[in-house]
């Protein structure tokens, strides 16, 4: 449903994706794999038209998203929830989630049902969400980004941050959205936070995919994750 | 009086420096053209000085509006609202307003009837009623931002834009949209303070760069970006202004706000509303 074809990416005049490549099947949650810096954000921000790519298409469902302004491309069903979660932390909970409604003027439902994911957020509706702690804000990112009722979410490091109960929590609410027919691309850095939710792993250095593989091929053998991630990641 | 005209006028640079983070410098040039537009259309208008300034209220903040929407199309956009690069292309812009203005309707001061001349007589002294429906008005237009900003949905949209640029695109905001919007907004708040103001003050070419200080005193004071810390702060600096300049002189009063600019910075940076940025 989501075909990136050798896109070029630019920060000023640094390059940081060169020719990336990546498939997204429906129904699926894909993960991005590398370090920091190999350019798994920034393949986020291309798809979300943030950093427009110089050359290459993005292809979503037929259209090509490069072509579109920024703002256009979560109009199409595309759910973003940023690195750092970047909240509008001096609004309130229901004023952040109203933004994710608004962005496709989505019905009382989709709210409902992003609620329903993270029952916890029911309750703090009225708080400030930079107020609440890192995981709760966390799950109203998400919850945001599921305002828009989106075809795909893109997740950059949803855990990065956070205690393992509530990584575990977060880590099942993905789980939980792919259950809904929710497409995911999942961005991480560690290996063990990948394997229990992906189903396929896209290997990123250096600006381009090198790698995608099936995780039940990746949990075989762990070789694999030596050679692309190399040890101790 | 004069707090609650200074305090529309702020109001406007306020609101275009929070969302945008840009500063205009060219803002009481606006101001003049608002004035010098009131004076021509009450020359155009006949039916007398009320039907004058109603038709002025429409024309003026709608044509500097109009002029606002040019200046975001061609030069703020075109220098991607680059702060510094802003101040100076707007300064290029004052100059260019005002001497526009100087060779258009020369270089006199025009005066401008009131729509209506009633006088409130209190037992002690008698007060002109234009001047106490300016400040009626002027609080009128300031509770009718702040409602809009804090309860509708073009205010969440404004916040939002002022908070993080870059989530708001990804959550379908046509940023530049609402850059424009502010910007001609901000324009024909400024506009509307001049139209109630040029019965009192007469419109002249050069007018508008003491409201531009007074406005940059005042935001400065206030907190730049935030709503109500302009307001008070233009109540605070308009009344003392207002005071010190009949019982003092007008020099001392305009050295008094100086002052006081710079004890704000000095002591607390970010206005006494301000937020620290981000």
């Amino acid at each position: 449903m989501l075909d990136i074809r050798d896109i070029d990416c630019f920060y000023g005049a640094a390059q940081v994706l060169r020719a990336f490549a990546l498939k997204l099947e429906a129904g699926e949650i894909l993960c991005l794999l590398g370090r920091n810096g190999a350019g798994k954000t920034t393949a986020l921000k291309a798809i979300m038209g943030l950093v427009p790519p110089k050359s290459g298409q993005i292809l979503f469902d037929g259209t090509d998203l490069g072509k579109l302004a920024a703002h256009q491309v979560p109009r199409l069903g595309i759910g973003y929830v940023p690195q750092g979660r970047r909240l509008f932390s001096e609004l309130t909970v229901i004023e952040n989630l109203r933004i994710g409604l608004m962005t496709r003027n989505s019905g009382p439902q989709v709210l409902d049902r992003a609620l329903a994911v993270f029952p916890l957020l029911k309750e703090r509706l009225g708080q400030r969400a930079g107020t609440m702690s890192g995981g709760e804000q966390q799950m109203l990112a998400m919850a945001r980004a599921l305002c828009i009722d989106p075809k795909v979410l893109l997740l950059d490091e949803p855990t990065e941050g956070l205690m393992p109960a509530m990584i575990a929590r977060i880590r099942q609410s993905v789980i939980d959205l792919k259950a809904q027919g929710v497409t995911t691309i999942l961005v991480e850095q560690r290996v063990d936070a990948v394997l229990p939710v992906a189903d396929r792993v896209a290997f990123v250095e250096n600006g381009r995919v090198t790698a995608t593989v099936a995780v039940g091929e990746l949990k075989a053998s762990r070789q694999m994750i030596d050679r692309y991630v190399g040890v101790g990641t | 009086m004069a707090a609650a005209v200074l305090a529309l006028s702020a109001l406007g640079l306020s609101l275009v420096f929070g969302v945008m983070r840009v500063v205009n410098v060219a803002h009481g040039e606006f101001f003049m053209l608002g004035a010098m537009l009131a004076w021509w259309t009450a020359k155009m208008v006949p039916g007398g000085p009320l039907a004058g300034f109603m038709a002025a209220l429409v024309v003026a903040p709608a044509a500097v509006g109009f002029l606002a929407f040019l200046t975001e199309r061609l030069l703020l956009r075109r220098i991607k609202y680059d702060p510094e690069a802003t101040i100076v292309a707007t300064i290029g812009l004052l100059f260019v307003i005002q001497q526009l203005a100087l060779s258009l309707f020369g270089a006199d001061a025009k005066p401008v009837a009131a729509p209506f001349t009633y006088r409130i007589a209190f037992p002690w002294f008698g007060y002109s009623g234009y001047k106490l429906f300016v400040v009626v008005a002027s609080v009128f237009i300031l509770v009718g931002v702040w409602w809009v900003l804090a309860r509708t949905r073009y205010g969440l949209i404004m916040r939002v834009t002022q908070f993080d640029r870059e989530t708001a695109t990804a959550f379908g905001i046509p940023v530049n949209t609402v850059y424009s919007a502010v910007f001609v907004a901000g324009a024909a708040l400024v506009a509307v303070a001049a139209v109630l103001i040029v019965p009192i003050q007469q419109a002249h070419y050069l007018m508008g760069l003491d409201p531009l200080l007074m406005s940059f005193i005042v935001v400065i004071i206030g907190g730049l970006g935030s709503i109500k810390g302009s307001v008070i702060a233009a109540l605070i600096i308009g009344m003392a202004d207002g005071i010190i300049s009949v019982f003092f002189s007008p020099t001392l009063a305009s050295i008094i706000a100086t002052l006081a600019v710079a004890l704000v910075l000095v002591v607390r940076p970010q206005g006494l509303f301000g937020v620290t940025a981000r």
